[in-house]
């Protein structure tokens, strides 16, 4: 059982206009019984925080291309995106952050 | 666990290169950057010791990477440039308002001079005032036709040699493509070109020194270098076909993450059949500018504006230039036409 996580989401460069134009999110994620990843969080951002037009925002079960995201500070093309506690995102003219809340 | 840097093995890797899929830390990465801007500049013979060298800035990523980089190479490698920073001030009360700020704070974080140079004083109108006389629904026409040439006719009231903008690697290459698209054989000839030599007295020339220079590496480094900028151009702004045109890119690109280069490549080295028809380049015989008419689209505008007349210039009124140029009288229906605005 994974505890829930405390999550810091940035969006910016315009990416913060499908969320109402807020740019900072501290959201907590809720426990569940696998551990959270980047997909999950997507689908989780999706139902919880977008407002509109999803298809400017995901693709398929990604981010749509040309949306940069940052974990941890580091590009997430890096890792095997997985990462769970802590993520940062950001866009490609539009930035997505997520950093640790803790 | 995030990777090493493949170039000093030491450091935590920050992003993975699109050009080359290398995983670099961010000290590694600014070196890399900068130094091929530096060989961009070099192999295409940009500069010349002694220029003045204006830098198009309009306070967003591209042209605020741009001046920081023009401003490091330019000291670490002693071009011996004269840099300066341009900015088109449109005169849209609200619009530009924050972009220039951020230009302005520029100016002070990389010590350039600044200039702002506005509609009023290129054109004596604004955009307000323009708007106010043609109406909302015309006054794109305007603005489009105004901006092209309000870097170039600023650049010469300054005296600069030469004008370097922040195009990038997809830009150009979303620009090769819309050309296709088109069918604008003489704008795809042109539009890989990393500079333009001076075509006509009105115009200055103008280089891309990060025409090679992937988007996301230039978003990387202004992120991780903190550079002060604003997002000017939003990719959910409504230019519909160039909005398309992008997508497409990056659709392909996350597939093959050297589209963007070999899309570049293919418009570089296409050349165009002998016998195919070109536009005659001329130029505005009142302003010099380049034009395939006897006036320029900004003049023909800018004397539509001063005699009351903002109609001329929008649509199809050819026939009219001519005798409105003269000075002719025009008949009452005639004048009619150009006149009347709709909201
Ligand atoms: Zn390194
Ligand atoms: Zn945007
Ligand atoms: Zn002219």
């Amino acid at each position: 059982m994974a505890a829930p996580i405390a999550v810091h989401l940035e969006f910016g460069g315009g990416a913060e206009l499908l969320f109402n134009g807020v740019k900072e999110h501290h959201v907590t994620l809720p426990s569940q019984s696998e551990p959270w990843d980047m997909k999950q969080l997507l689908v989780w951002i999706q139902r919880n925080l977008l407002k509109e037009r999803p298809e400017l925002f995901v693709q398929g079960d990604s981010v749509r291309p040309g949306i940069l995201v940052l974990i941890n500070d580091a590009d997430w093309e890096l890792m095997n995106q997985n990462a769970c506690a802590c993520l940062t995102a950001a866009g490609l003219d539009c930035s997505v952050g997520l950093k640790p809340a803790h | 666990m995030p990777a090493q840097c493949s170039s000093c093995t030491e450091k935590r890797a920050v992003l993975k290169r699109p050009k080359t899929g290398h995983s670099l830390c961010k000290e590694c990465f600014f070196w890399a950057f900068e130094e091929e801007v530096h060989q961009t500049i070099v192999a295409a013979e940009l500069f010349k010791s002694g220029e003045t060298v204006g830098i198009a800035a309009s306070g967003g990523k591209d042209s605020t990477v741009l001046a920081h980089v023009m401003k490091l190479l330019n000291e670490r490698y002693s071009y011996g440039l004269e840099l300066m920073l341009i900015s088109v001030d449109e005169g849209i009360t609200g619009y530009r308002d924050d972009s220039l700020e951020t230009v302005k704070r520029n100016q002070q974080q990389y010590e350039l001079p600044l200039k702002i140079v506005s509609y009023e004083e290129l054109y004596g109108w604004t955009m307000d005032a323009i708007v106010k006389q043609v109406g909302l629904k015309n006054n794109c026409t305007f603005c489009g036709v105004f901006r092209r040439q309000a870097l170039d006719r600023g650049a010469v009231m300054l005296k600069v040699d030469k004008i370097c903008t922040g195009h990038n690697a997809d830009d150009v290459a979303e620009t090769v493509l819309m050309n296709v698209l088109r069918g604008d054989i003489a704008r795809l000839r042109r539009c890989t070109a990393i500079s333009t030599s001076s075509e006509g007295e009105g115009v200055v020339p103008r280089c891309k020194p990060l025409k090679y220079a992937y988007e996301k590496e230039i978003v990387l480094y202004a992120y991780f270098k903190k550079l002060d900028y604003f997002s000017t151009e939003c990719i959910y702004s409504p230019n519909a076909y160039r909005g398309y045109a992008r997508t497409f890119l990056k659709d392909l690109e996350s597939i093959r993450p050297s589209t963007i280069m070999d899309i570049i490549h293919s418009g570089e080295n296409l050349s165009v059949r002998e016998g195919v028809k070109m536009p005659v380049q001329g130029t505005c015989s009142r302003c010099g500018y380049i034009s395939s008419q006897a006036l320029c689209k900004s003049c023909v505008l800018l004397e539509g504006l001063n005699r009351g007349l903002p109609k001329l210039g929008i649509g199809k009124h050819h026939r009219l230039h001519d005798k409105i140029l003269s000075q002719q009288p025009l008949t009452e229906k005639e004048e009619r036409k150009l006149k009347s605005v709709d909201f």
